[in-house]
């Protein structure tokens, strides 16, 4: 049996959550779920997507109800009616996906959190406070639009410290910054333990709870399977008792590298549509045939743009800005694209590469139209359902019926269609933004795997991801995207994380130095 | 114990299917009432309205000559609202297709033009309708406009354009000073298909219309273009398909068909040119679109269900003595409780008892 960590000595939980289960429709999303946290402690609640975590967090914040079980504050039982309430009692959250107005400033947004009635000048002078006891800079006229996902983040938990919170939750609050990023956010954590509050802190990722966290509470579809200490516990271990089972290694193949480029990106630049968007600067890349490279950086610094504009979803001002096996491309649309042999996969599973209450058959229609499956305009149903077959069949797709609406999968098992759908044609370029992103473990095991096997029957592939572990352990070269720009691709045998964390916080100077330092 | 909808994981085919039989049961039941406090007995007032009309020939087919136009401008606008776009001005686009035919009537009026008047004014038409859907459909793709008012909005300026050629440039001469055109000649008249009755090839027409909007929607990449327009539009983006050409598209498509229907309306059944020949067909054609699911098959038992109402309207007026208002008020209830009805196609009723819902919270 695994170690239980010994509660902190003479101290009392500050918050007890006691058999908390939660049904959506018949599907668990909690099922009796017990959790301690304590003050000056930093609680990790780890499990895959879809594990139950978020679920846990909002019946603790308040913003949902539970079906069955007891929250306790402190040793006396609570109801939380919403997330005042928990304010109001000492708790304070910071989303995953920020709640801010774009248009409106960092101190106006920070007003919007607090009670009515504060004035400007008190709010400005409170964020000042917090900032600088913490670490945390802000300019409080500044609009949110201007922000990095960083500074944007640095609102939200300055929002929830101004209200001087006893418990303090975090949901994945690393998975948008860089590394250097999360260090700084890891030291501001410390000290607010120091100060003897008490953090949840909810992840996935094994390091980071290891280094940062006293306890564990791991959760897996839906139960508690234990509390640990994941300082006395190995990567693996923890990485067992989240998913239950061994993961398949990814085995890189050994193509023909020398071969041609058959995707080339030539000097790129592109005004965004929405006035919030990224401008692409001078992009340039160039993938060969049987290779794959990796687009690394933090979410908003362009990615969004590159995908559409390498698709087609998003027309390029010249032809020879995009050359898709030796043809210029730049202004062709997305059918012809795939005419010519290219594939892509948008990071939104659900609205982008598929319609949602649309049928699995459907939406392979929706990207194979291109390329067959009509005869005259006329659709060949058959030819969709034997896509929907090959694909459930070759990438181990677990559906209820042999052809569902799209939204009713996983979205693990729709990602692996939403692959399995492109791959199955054979492209010679495939482009895929976040593949694995959200997905289960086993799931992205397949999904690499996929990828490295099309790269080596010959096929050129573009992965763009915020993941820069996956990068590493699938792609041969990493370019890092920064601003709308893209530094020169790296061999990823040679790369260094703290290199491309430079890189992708924007400090190219800092980062060649330290390329010299480890070339040196 | 409380009521609660819930989201079902999976949309219901029995639902869809008994939605717009629960909405026309919830209609006739309001009906009823409202019959009541008009001091009638709502049994004898109901099937005044809906049995009457089917007991003898003549009215039933009159219930078709009247379905014929609605449905041929509910599969229109059941393309439009499918690929999530709305013209609501199909009334307009119906007046200005039967100008637009009347057109070729009035000028070879007494003159020995021969066998092409007809098709000349049915081409026409349909051409006009769809120029004149093309409006709004354009202001909204090149300037943003909402195609909701400009496409309402054209339904005044068409009546009022019809207006001002009857009692002006085409009124007839020997009309008395009514305005209205002249009676069309046989060469510009719409055959009929039954001796002696008003029942018109154009009921054919509109079942051509029907078998063609069934196959384009169910059989083909662009009914399935339709469908992921309305329904996803970034993947219908990524998918390749043009969402401002499909809104010129369908707005032309929707124009074209009530362009087409309002001529064979004035070249048929009214067999001339005259300010409210319309009973309001463009705007009933919304409430068949929807009570018929947006499906062609559903639209077409939809448009007899909705011709009905008019028949039996008329018919209460005279046996009755209530006011023909009546059919505009309970054409609006259905609409109102068709789209209510829709949302058990997503969510589902749950009870739920006090004990339960409190369990564990308190």
């Amino acid at each position: 049996m695994l170690d239980q960590p010994q509660p902190p000595a003479g101290t009392q939980p500050l918050l007890q959550a006691i058999g908390i289960t939660k049904l959506y429709g018949s599907f668990v999303a909690n099922d009796h779920i017990d959790l301690d946290l304590y003050p000056a402690q930093i609680h990790a609640l780890l499990g895959e997507n879809g594990a139950g975590k978020s679920t846990l967090v909002k019946v603790a914040y308040g913003l949902i109800q539970p079906n069955a079980g007891e929250l306790r504050w402190l040793g006396r039982k609570v109801v939380l009616a919403g997330p005042s309430q928990a304010r109001a009692l000492g708790i304070g959250m910071v989303f995953q996906h920020f709640s801010l107005f774009e248009n409106l400033t960092v101190a106006e947004n920070v007003a919007l959190g607090l009670p009515a009635g504060e004035t400007f000048a008190k709010v400005s002078a409170g964020i000042a406070e917090v900032s600088r006891r913490y670490g945390l800079p802000l300019e409080p006229r500044r609009e949110v639009w201007r922000l990095s996902v960083g500074e944007r983040q640095r609102i939200e938990i300055v929002r929830a410290l101004m209200q001087n919170p006893k418990l303090l939750i975090l949901d994945e609050p690393t998975s948008v910054l860089t590394p250097q990023e999360a260090d700084q956010l890891f030291v501001v954590l410390e000290s607010l333990k120091a100060e003897g509050r008490a953090i949840l802190y909810i992840s996935h990722k094994l390091d980071e709870v290891k280094r940062l966290c006293d306890t564990a509470t791991i959760l897996r579809a839906g139960k508690k399977v234990a509390t640990c200490d994941p300082r006395r516990e190995t990567a693996a271990s923890l990485a067992r008792m989240m998913v239950g089972s061994e993961i398949g290694e990814v085995k890189s193949a050994a193509g023909d590298k020398a071969a041609q480029p058959r995707l080339v990106v030539r000097d790129l630049s592109l005004t965004p549509d929405d006035p919030h968007g990224i401008r692409l600067d001078r992009i340039s890349l160039e993938v060969r045939g049987a290779e794959i490279v990796g687009i690394a950086g933090v979410a908003g610094n362009g990615q969004d743009e590159l995908f559409g504009a390498l698709s087609g979803e998003r027309l390029a001002d010249s032809e020879a800005a995009i050359v898709i096996d030796g043809r210029s491309a730049g202004r062709l649309s997305i059918t012809q694209r795939r005419r010519l042999g290219a594939a892509f996969v948008p990071e939104e599973r659900l609205g982008h590469a598929t319609a949602p209450r649309m049928t699995l058959a459907d939406n392979a229609l929706l990207t194979g139209h291109a390329v067959g499956m009509t005869h005259d305009g006329f659709i060949d149903r058959a030819a969709a359902l034997k896509v929907v077959d090959a694909a459930t069949k070759t990438f181990d797709i677990r559906t209820a019926a042999r052809n569902p609406e799209a939204v009713s999968l996983s979205g693990g098992n729709l990602q692996k269609f939403v692959v399995g759908r492109e791959i199955l044609r054979e492209p010679g370029v495939l482009v895929v933004s976040q593949p694995t992103w959200g997905v289960d473990a086993g799931a992205a095991a397949v999904i690499r795997q996929a990828l490295i096997d099309l790269a080596a029957r010959g096929a050129a592939v573009l992965v763009i991801s915020q993941d820069l572990d996956e990068l590493l352990e699938i792609a041969d070269r990493i370019a890092v995207m920064f601003a709308g720009r893209l530094a020169a691709p790296i061999d990823s045998k040679m790369a260094d994380r703290e290199h491309i964390g430079l890189l992708m916080g924007g400090s190219s100077a800092q980062a060649r130095e330290l390329g010299h330092a480890v070339g040196a | 114990m409380r009521l609660v909808l819930e989201p079902r994981a999976e949309r219901s085919v029995a639902a869809a299917i008994a939605s717009p039989l629960i909405a026309v049961g919830l209609t006739l039941i309001t009906m009823s009432i409202l019959f009541a406090f008009l001091g009638k007995n709502p049994l004898n007032a109901l099937s005044v309205y809906f049995l009457h009309p089917l007991t003898d020939s003549y009215s039933l087919q009159e219930t078709a000559v009247k379905a014929t136009p609605l449905v041929m401008i509910a599969i229109g606008l059941s393309l439009c609202y499918i690929a999530n776009v709305w013209n609501i001005g199909a009334e307009g686009q119906f007046v200005i297709g039967a100008i637009a035919g009347s057109y070729i009537a009035v000028k070879t009026q007494g003159t020995d033009a021969g066998a092409w008047v007809l098709p000349a004014m049915l081409v026409l038409g349909a051409l006009a309708g769809a120029l004149y859907a093309l409006i709004p459909a354009l202001c909204r793709v090149r300037f943003g406009a909402s195609e909701i008012l400009v496409s309402l909005m054209l339904v005044y300026v068409a009546d009022l354009l019809l207006d001002y050629l009857v009692r002006g440039p085409w009124r007839d001469p020997h009309g008395y000073n009514f305005p209205t055109t002249a009676e069309f000649d046989p060469v510009a008249t719409v055959p009929i298909l039954i001796e002696g009755s008003r029942l018109h090839i154009g009921a054919m027409i509109a079942l051509v219309v029907v078998a063609i909007a069934w196959t384009v929607l169910g059989r083909t990449i662009k009914g399935f273009e339709i469908k992921v327009v309305g329904a996803a539009p970034k993947a219908a983006r990524f998918a390749g398909f043009d969402a401002d050409r499909l809104v010129l598209f369908t707005f032309a498509v929707s124009g074209g068909l009530a362009g087409l229907a309002g001529i064979i309306e004035v070249a048929g059944p009214v067999g001339h040119l005259q300010p409210g020949f319309s009973p309001g067909y463009g705007f009933t054609a919304i409430i068949v679109a929807f009570l018929g699911r947006l499906n062609p098959v559903g639209i077409l038992i939809a448009g007899l269900f909705l011709a009905l109402t008019f028949i039996g309207g008329e018919q209460a007026q005279i046996s009755l003595k209530v006011p023909l208002d009546l059919t505009k008020v309970f054409q609006g209830i259905l609409l109102f409780f068709v789209l209510a009805c829709d949302s058990l196609i997503l969510y589902r009723f749950r009870l739920i008892t006090t004990r339960r819902a409190t369990d564990g919270i308190a």
